[in-house]
């Protein structure tokens, strides 16, 4: 009697971890699954935005002189002159616009260079570099090949993605903005 | 000498930290550049003398100056 009873557990184990075995494996292995996926980071934050914009301005402070960095937290941009020193054309570098050369003599605004420096490893995170990374990889990109960036940038027209009003305006603050700081420094 | 990289959302971000003339501290160096150019990323040198400040644009870990304070890598610039 007893081994009968012993025999029908053991058919009515074997019976359930047929029947029913796969099934809590895969819930097992859903489970597991759940708990190690980490969940996405919001496509858009900006706390963390804000975040990164501040490491991103310490990084520029580093590598950019004392007056460009002053300049792009003051103004918003960073005016660069032309490779060969007084070439007579510089560069406003604005964050996440195209690059606008004029003439700096007469403030007449030469062309719009379109470039961008997308990052497509993280892609829950966007593309879209902090503004102060993307004034500072155009900043070294220039320093560092002028001829090279701009060969590789669509060329325009003024007035195609910057308002020409606006950086004609923004060439007369950094006039002020330049008296202003050779004042403050006599 | 520091390795990093800009990211979206974060900004900068150090990937390696070190002193090349240590050979331990250099084979690491080594090694985060070469994956990051391996990535595709574009590394600059910056650097200052005086009032000039400047970048070089290097392709092997050889041409960067053993003084350097940091290499910076930040993606490609591709036309907008």
């Amino acid at each position: 009697m007893t081994l009968v009873a012993a025999t029908s557990v053991v058919v009515i184990a074997v019976l359930a971890v047929v029947g029913f075995g796969p099934t809590l494996a895969e819930r097992l292995r859903r489970r597991r699954t759940r708990r190690a996926a980490e969940p996405a980071p919001p496509p858009y934050d900006p706390g963390r935005e804000r975040r990164a914009e501040a490491r991103a301005r310490k990084l520029l402070r580093a590598v950019v002189t004392a007056e460009e960095y002053a300049m792009y937290e003051e103004l918003g941009f960073i005016a660069l002159d032309g490779a060969e020193g007084d070439s007579g054309y510089g560069y406003l570098l604005y964050p996440h616009r195209p690059i606008v050369a004029y003439d700096t003599k007469t403030s007449e605004l030469l062309s719009e260079y379109c470039v961008a420096f997308p990052d497509r490893s993280e892609p829950a995170l966007g593309q879209r570099l902090p503004d102060a990374d993307d004034v500072l990889a155009k900043w070294m990109s220039l320093r560092a090949g002028e001829r090279e960036l701009i060969s590789m940038a669509n060329m325009h027209v003024p007035g195609r993605q910057v308002d020409p009003d606006q950086a004609r305006r923004d060439l007369i603050r950094l006039r002020e903005w330049r008296g202003r700081r050779v004042q403050q420094a006599a | 000498m520091k390795l990093v990289r800009m990211k979206p959302g974060h900004g900068d971000v150090v990937l390696a930290e070190g002193d090349p003339g240590v050979a331990e501290d250099e084979e690491r160096l080594i090694e985060e550049f070469r994956r990051q150019l391996d990535l595709g990323m574009w590394a600059a040198v910056p650097t200052a003398e005086g009032m000039r400040h400047e970048a070089t644009m290097v392709r092997d870990f050889s041409e960067v100056p053993k003084d350097a304070e940091r290499v910076v890598f930040f993606p490609p610039a591709a036309g907008g």
